[in-house]
Formats: C-alpha cells, sequence, structure tokens
C-alpha cells in the first residue's frame, strides 16, 4: 500500500446508546466522506449508494472495504453480481489498491456471481438461500464487518420470478441487520428512480447518490446524501474526485462560520507592510487577496509571505498555476528571495499544474488533499484567477468558498493573488471573491507625471486598524520594499520622482522602509 | 449425438435443510430419472447448509439447483424441478428416451 492513502482519521467513533449519539457510525476512512456524515455510515446496517453507470459505486464501495481492512481492523466481504474478481482486483490497482494481497491476508474476500438468465432453465419454486447460506460463509470465514452487494439488482434480471427476488431482498436486509455488518448496496439510477427496482424501500437508514456530469469537457462527480436516519446531514451536493489515491469527497457546507477566529498575527514578510497592518501582519487563519495587473508584483509578495511563514519554521505549499517550481525560484531569487534553501528543508512545498489540465472540482479536490496530508500553516494559490479557465463565475466563487471554509477550520492563512485586467476598475473584477476575503490589498502601477510607479493599498482588513494610504513600493534585489511616504501639505500623497523632489516633507504613517524583509 | 447407451447423466442437487422445496425437488428429479433414465444417472445431493463453502465454489446463489455435469455442457436448472417438460429440457433428454 503507498503511505499516501494515509489520511485523517475521524474522531472516536460514536457509540451506540449515550443518548446524544444513537446511531454508532463505521468510519469509511473515504477523506471527506466521513466529515460529512459525521463519522461515516450507519454500523451494522445497510446503506444504498446508487447512481448512473461509471458514477463510481463500485470503486467508492470497494474502498470502504480496502479502508476498513487496513484501518480500521474490519474485514469485509466483496459481492460483485456484475464485475468479475478479476476486473475488480485490475480497477482496484488504478487507485493504489491491492486487493490480492488483501485477500491473501484474509482481510477481503472477493464473490463474483454469474447470473445469467439465459443459463438457467427455471422449473418450479426456488429461493435465494444459497445466496445467505454463501455470503454467511464469507462472513465468517474472514470474521467480516462489513459487506459490500454490488449490484444486487442483477438479481431481477438473473432471475423471472420478481416475486420470489422481491421478498428475498427484504429478508436480505433484515439478515444483514441482524448478522450487524455495515453494509453498502449499490443500486443503478434510472430516469426519476433512485434505482431500478425499487432498492431505496429496503434502505431505511443511509442513502447516498453519486452522479457524473459533463461540463465544458470536463467530467464532474457530485455526491448527495438523500437520507441518513438520526443523523444530521447536509443536503448539498458535494463535488468528489475519484484518482490514484482513490475516493476523495469535498467536505462543505455547514462548516461555515462556526470557525475559531485567531488573534495571532503572521508577518506578510515585507516589513512596510506589516507596518500597514499595524506593524503586525494578517491574522492567522485569515484569507488575504492580492489583486492587481500583469506584472505588478502579486507573486512577489506572495513569495515574501511564504518566506517568511519558512523562517518560522511552519510549512508553506504554493499553488502555481502559472508558472513552475523552477520559474518561481528563478524569478524570486532575482529579487533576493531565496526559496530554495526552504524547498530543501521541506517548508515549502510548490505543487505547480496547468489549470486546464483539470477540471474545477479536481482542482480543489487535490488541493484539499495535499493540504489534508502535509498540513501546511500557511496557502498560496497564485493566481485564484486561472480557476476561471475551468469554471464559471458562480462555481469558482463557490468553490473557493468552500476551500476558504476548509483551511479556516485549520487555522490556515491563505493568500491568493488575483490577476486583473487591465486598464478597467480593479476592484470591480476579481470574480467577485473579494467578499469571501479577509484581506484584499490591491497592487498596481498607475501611471501618473510620465512614469509609472508601484502601489500598495489594503481595501479591507476584518478586525484590523490599517492604513488607508496608497504606499508606493519598489522590487529590488532585496526584495518588496514599501517607500517612505511623502505628504504633501494638502495631504496627497507624492509618488514617484516627485516624492524625491518633495523629500522635505516628514514621512508619514508608522512605517519605515526595510531593507531586510520578515521577522529574523 | 443419438441417445445411444453409453450416454450418462450425472447430476448435482444442491439444496438447503431439509424444506419442503428440497425434499419435492429431490422427489421430483428421483421419478424423472428412473423413468427416462434407468440405469444411466448418477444423483448427488449436496446440502449448502451442512457444507456451506460448496456455495462459493460453485456458484450456487438459488436452491434448489441441479447442475448437469454430464453431459456438457454444464447447465444449472433452478427450482423445485415440478415442470417436468421443462427439466427434460435441461438434461437433454427427450420423452423417448424411456424407450432406449
Amino acid at each position: 500500500m503507498p503511505t499516501s492513502i494515509r489520511h485523517r482519521k475521524p474522531g472516536p467513533l460514536k457509540r451506540a446508546g449515550n443518548g446524544r449519539h444513537p446511531l454508532a457510525k463505521a468510519p469509511t476512512g473515504i477523506p471527506g466522506l466521513d466529515e460529512i456524515t459525521n463519522g461515516g455510515l450507519p454500523r451494522g446496517r445497510p446503506t444504498l449508494v446508487c447512481g448512473g453507470a461509471g458514477c463510481g459505486k463500485t470503486l467508492l464501495a470497494m474502498e470502504f472495504l480496502v479502508r476498513g481492512a487496513l484501518e480500521y481492523d474490519e474485514p469485509g466481504v466483496f459481492m460483485s453480481f456484475e464485475e468479475t474478481t478479476d476486473d475488480l482486483v485490475e480497477n482496484a490497482r488504478s487507485l493504489g489498491f491491492d486487493l490480492q494481497r488483501l485477500s491473501a491476508r484474509r482481510r477481503l474476500l472477493l464473490d463474483h456471481i454469474h447470473l445469467e438468465r439465459s443459463e438457467l432453465m427455471e422449473t418450479g419454486e426456488y429461493d435465494l438461500e444459497g445466496l445467505f447460506i454463501r455470503l454467511g460463509d464469507a462472513i465468517d470465514s474472514i470474521g467480516a464487518k462489513r459487506v459490500v452487494l454490488d449490484t444486487i439488482e442483477t438479481l431481477f434480471t438473473g432471475l423471472s420470478d420478481r416475486f420470489v427476488v422481491r421478498a428475498e431482498l427484504a429478508r436480505l436486509f433484515r439478515w444483514l441487520k441482524a448478522k450487524r455488518v455495515t453494509a453498502i448496496v449499490t443500486g443503478e439510477r434510472e430516469a426519476e428512480h433512485l434505482t431500478r427496482q425499487g432498492l431505496e424501500e429496503y434502505v431505511s437508514d443511509c442513502v447516498i447518490l453519486l452522479d457524473q456530469r459533463v461540463q465544458e469537457q470536463s467530467a464532474t462527480r457530485r455526491l448527495r446524501i438523500l437520507k441518513y436516519r438520526g443523523s444530521a446531514h447536509g443536503g448539498n451536493e458535494m463535488p468528489f474526485l475519484i484518482d490514484d489515491h482513490g475516493v476523495s469527497v469535498l467536505p462543505i457546507t455547514s462548516l461555515g462560520l462556526s470557525h475559531q477566529a485567531s488573534t495571532a498575527h503572521l508577518s506578510t514578510g515585507v516589513a512596510g507592510l506589516d507596518g500597514m497592518f499595524g506593524k503586525k501582519g494578517f491574522f492567522r487563519g485569515n484569507s488575504v487577496l492580492v489583486s492587481g495587473t500583469a506584472g505588478t508584483g502579486k507573486s512577489s509578495l506572495a513569495a515574501h509571505f511564504a518566506e517568511a511563514t519558512c523562517r518560522r519554521g511552519e510549512r508553506s505549499l504554493y499553488f502555481a498555476f502559472e508558472e513552475s517550481p523552477s520559474q518561481i525560484t528563478r524569478n524570486m531569487a532575482s529579487i533576493g528571495i531565496d526559496l530554495a534553501p526552504w524547498m530543501r528543508r521541506d517548508l515549502l512545498r510548490i505543487h505547480a499544474q496547468r489549470p486546464t489540465a483539470l477540471g474545477l472540482e479536481a482542482h480543489l479536490v487535490t488541493m484539499h488533499r495535499l493540504i489534508e496530508e502535509w498540513r501546511p500553516r500557511v496557502v498560496i494559490v497564485d493566481p485564484v484567477t486561472n480557476m476561471i479557465a475551468v469554471g464559471s463565475e458562480i462555481e469558482v466563487k463557490a468553490m473557493l468558498a468552500r476551500l476558504i471554509d476548509f483551511m479556516k477550520l485549520r487555522q490556515i492563512t491563505a493568500l491568493f493573488t488575483s490577476l486583473t485586467e487591465g486598464g478597467g476598475a480593479a476592484e470591480r473584477t476579481d470574480l467577485g471573491v473579494s467578499s469571501l476575503m479577509d484581506v484584499w490589498m490591491l497592487v498596481g502601477n498607475p501611471e501618473a507625471n510620465g512614469e509609472r510607479n508601484r502601489a500598495i493599498q489594503i481595501v479591507k482588513a476584518r478586525g484590523m486598524a490599517h492604513s488607508n494610504q496608497v504606499r508606493e513600493f519598489v522590487m529590488s534585489e532585496h526584495g518588496v520594499t514599501l517607500v517612505d511616504v511623502s505628504r504633501r501639505a494638502d495631504g496627497s500623497v507624492a509618488i514617484g520622482s516627485a516624492r524625491g523632489a518633495e523629500q522635505r516633507h516628514v514621512p508619514a504613517g508608522p512605517a519605515k522602509p526595510s531593507r531586510r524583509r520578515g521577522s529574523k | 449425438m443419438k441417445n445411444g447407451a453409453r450416454r450418462t447423466w450425472r447430476l448435482r442437487l444442491y439444496v438447503a435443510g431439509q424444506t419442503p422445496k428440497s425434499i419435492a425437488a429431490l422427489a421430483n428429479l428421483q421419478r424423472l430419472c428412473d423413468r427416462y433414465l434407468a440405469g444411466r444417472y448418477r444423483i448427488e445431493v449436496i446440502d449448502l447448509v451442512q457444507q456451506p463453502h460448496l456455495a462459493r465454489r460453485d456458484d450456487i446463489i438459488v436452491v434448489p439447483t441441479l447442475v448437469r455435469q454430464l453431459p456438457p455442457p454444464i447447465r444449472k436448472i433452478i427450482g423445485d424441478l415440478s415442470n417436468v417438460e421443462r427439466v427434460l429440457q435441461g438434461l437433454d433428454v427427450s420423452p423417448r428416451d424411456d424407450e432406449a
């Protein structure tokens, strides 16, 4: 098993009978799914997972067993009515799961039922007691706690007596409960019906619907919990991803605004800029937006912040959607920000990916996973605007809201850069995401008096006294440095060569230009 | 192939305990074989309650299931074998075989 399948495990299992949590849960181990189900699937009961062909039912069910066996010491039986065991083994391999090894260790038992009506001659009354015996024997032989039946609806096509099949299915679900196994039963979605054969009638505790849609050439998968008896759940659709790490669900929703607001400060990495935030920088857990036109220094500010994080010995994860890691380190080295040592010490990771390489949700799930795995304290997304290449504006905003919630809950400080179109009102742009941000800084190089000078401004900073000045900054081999403010008699601020000519004016604002960046 | 005297039937009947359906299936099979396949058949009865692991090995979920192992190809006949005509069809026995 690759080590990368390790994920955060949910908290202690809720036990039945303590009043507040009447339904005991069996964690799936699938990232995100346990969060949105508040701990997993109903323990000792069947859950229905339904969806159309190719929606990922089988893989989700398989991962439930694999993780059960590997992470929760709960062996599982996979009874397949469709794919052969060879196919199952092959498909699971693409998720990094070695079913043969698990089978050899008796942590998993794969059983394929071949049922083909044309090969069966029906000659009178029958029942499915053989199925019960077979499943019971499989469960007992490895001490299974989990069972998957994928998909049991095949019984209806394999056998002609629908009355018998229905009666036997009802009996099977009662039997599964009596066996106290946590089961996933899959069903094929058809038109308006959840499942072709109305399996939902038999499953009273938990129903999960999977869905796959193709939108602008990228497929997005969604998961929805339709029903979860005795358990609060969000009825929202949640994106999920199947990749070489298995299934990941992107948890969203009601996490919302319950996070703890931190009062600890983090340096921006630019002393003068810290000064604009009352000498302190951002709050930990803030989401920060730096927007501006091309070439105004957004990435440099991001790199300063990342470097300051590493200097404190904290991890910083940099998602680059425009440049490769080597390009970033080279460019930053040219302005005196040496990122390479931090990468060598594994305090900085740069994850570069073309935005169009994946769908929007796939990007966000990947980001979730990397964050969960590596646990950085600071995350940089540079630039977040490239996301719009793969999703509509509303979608991007919704996804970003989820990502921000996710990071806030973990007290991760996030800095997003945003590329705005030149010439227009910069404030108008930014995907409407600025409302999600705690801090919004605008950088630009406005033309005035025949020259272009770099300027930075804090548009907002929630919960912080901050400078309202437009400040000039320069980028040199010492990085980004804010220049002293030169205030004219009328209160306006002189920048560029006007400042030089007017240096007799007293510098205003709390900041001093700084040669050194970051806190030593 | 003509119904030559050399042709033999090897049959395996899977049941689950002594249920009315099991008892009926075995009685039906016995009667049918005596009439049409006298001296040319062998029946093995497997009770899955006694040998549960055989359900997986032999891919059985429905009971009763009669498996025709010989003559080839292997065929599965399910139910209590009360529909004589279909059982004969499944066994590849024509009703005239009793005259052979």
